[in-house]
């Protein structure tokens, strides 16, 4: 019985952990490319929701048939804010920049509230729905479609940084981007596309979140902290490291959870960031 | 080929660069040399586009580049090669190469490229799969200076291409720099030692705190007491 629960536990929090993996490679390549953190990245986590939900609710589109169109959408915002925002800011003091991103957090979320009213709304119906028993394991359905769903989407975008010609000039631009200038790689087009990307894949964590919790406009806040937690332990800018440290978040709030108390899974979460913040400023993976 | 024409360069409000005009021909080898400190990075740094003048025309082939981005110089035949290699350190060998190939002129004679460079550098391409920042020194120099060739230049800057170097590496590298010359490509390089920079160059200039105060071939500099006032401080 114990040990059903135990297994129960684990495989919850490994499909929790890939779901936080996209989130957090998302922020991670933003700040792997030019140093700086994206405040607004739980908000654009918010903002994807909200367009599923819109979509499901004006239009039935399901959710998982609005997956590339929310994708695109955040692509397209992540591409928007780098020219509307941050390439006015890039070589402003540090407090600048992370007033102008979090100041963006605060206007998205502020406008949610007045467009959308606080009240947390829910897709009632998708395709999605339910739960399943695998060797006795209950598993609701949504949860391990979200969790392959960004394991897919991860699998995809360390394909293309690893393989392709852009992906190749986005890690050079990242480890040196005046040498990559000068290979003649437009380094401006390639901080937007690392924007469009790295918003991409919180859009589409986004839309599979979408299909089992309630969105409202605080709801990025959270799923936020626990990015940053997750880059800093995995290394400001590595790739496999938020994939380690998603997976590894996701393990210890669903162990923690069990083992001590639900209400406290957090705490033993960001104690083990401060360990690693003291003993391993780099992250685990970490090069910096 | 290209022209440099009173060129000045601050940083904010503090200026580097006076007014400082040089020029290289097809086919030459010419040094540009100076104490530390004295503006000879930036003024290739200016050239290649990564920082804008003040005031003053750079050309290439008759045209204006001093407005232009740096990924755009490169297209039009002008490689830099950055002080301290520069080469990307998580970045294969291989991956390095390929991306010095980057711009759409050199993209099309990508593989052919590399062959060649693989030719010249046999050591690159024993070490190919490696990651850049587990090179040697003189392996590294020779990695960034195949790269600046993937772009398939006709001018190659390169800046202290011996920096740090064992003297054996560095007449090896002396070596290569001639092949590369006499493959048809013009060199505008950066050294300190006036010696060694004149014995490989068809002409030099010498800079001293951001201004220009010597120019010609190297055996009217050898004999200049002036170049023996700025380096020896007699």
């Amino acid at each position: 019985m114990t040990q059903d629960i135990i297994i129960q536990a684990i495989i919850s929090g490994l499909l929790m952990g890939f779901v936080y993996a996209l989130i957090a490679v998302g922020l991670s390549l933003i700040f792997g490319l030019m140093e700086i953190v994206n405040f607004a990245h739980g908000e654009f986590l918010m903002l994807s929701m909200y367009t599923a939900f819109w979509l499901w609710s004006l239009f039935g589109l399901d959710p998982l048939f609005a997956l590339p169109l929310c994708a695109a959408l955040m692509f397209t915002l992540g591409i928007a804010t780098h020219y509307g925002i941050i390439r006015h800011i890039l070589h402003a003091p540090m407090l600048v920049q992370i007033c102008a991103t979090f100041g963006l957090a605060i206007f998205l979320r502020a406008s949610a509230q007045f467009l959308w009213t606080p009240d947390p709304r829910t897709i009632t119906t998708s395709l999605v729905e339910g739960r399943v028993e695998i060797l006795g394991i209950f598993l609701g359905l949504p949860q391990i479609v979200a969790s392959v769903g960004s394991l897919a989407a991860f699998a995809l975008l360390y394909l293309f940084i690893t393989r392709s010609d852009t992906g190749l000039a986005l890690q050079a631009t990242a480890q040196d981007r005046q040498a990559a200038s000068l290979m003649g790689i437009p380094v401006d087009r390639m901080y937007a596309l690392g924007w469009g990307i790295g918003s991409a894949c919180v859009g589409v964590a986004g839309v599979l979140l979408a299909t089992f919790r309630p969105v409202d406009p605080e709801v990025g806040a959270l799923y936020a902290l626990l990015a940053y937690v997750a880059v800093a332990l995995g290394g400001f800018g590595s790739i496999l490291g938020s994939l380690f440290a998603g997976l590894l978040i996701g393990q210890m709030e669903a162990l923690a959870g069990w083992l001590i108390d639900p209400s406290y899974k957090y705490v033993v979460i960001f104690s083990l960031y401060l360990v690693v913040v003291v003993l391993r400023p780099q992250g685990l993976f970490g090069r910096f | 080929m290209l022209k440099v024409s009173d060129l000045e360069v601050s940083y904010g409000d503090f200026q580097v660069i006076w007014g400082v005009s040089l020029e290289v021909r097809p086919g030459e080898v010419v040094s540009l040399m100076g104490p530390n400190g004295c503006g000879k990075s930036t003024i290739f740094n200016t050239i290649s586009g990564l920082l804008k003048p003040k005031a003053g025309t750079i050309e290439l082939d008759g045209r204006r580049i001093d407005r232009l981005p740096s990924h755009e110089i490169v297209r039009l035949g002008l490689a830099h090669v950055l002080e301290r290699r520069r080469v990307f350190p998580y970045l294969s060998v291989r991956q390095n190469l390929w991306l010095g190939g980057y711009n759409p002129q050199a993209r099309v004679h990508r593989e052919e490229t590399l062959e060649q460079v693989f030719g010249q550098f046999p050591r690159l391409r024993e070490r190919q799969d490696q990651l850049a920042h587990s090179l040697s020194g003189g392996e590294q120099q020779m990695l960034a200076l195949g790269r600046g060739l993937m772009s398939r230049p006709r001018l190659l800057m390169i800046d202290e291409p011996f920096l740090g170097l064992a003297p054996a590496v560095a007449k090896e590298m002396m070596g290569v720099i001639a092949g590369i010359n006499a493959a048809g490509v013009s060199v505008l390089f950066i050294e300190q030692n006036v010696q060694v920079a004149l014995s490989m160059s068809n002409r030099g200039y010498i800079l001293e705190s951001g201004r220009l105060v010597l120019t010609g071939e190297p055996d009217e500099l050898l004999n200049s007491s002036e170049v023996k006032r700025i380096f020896l401080g007699g």
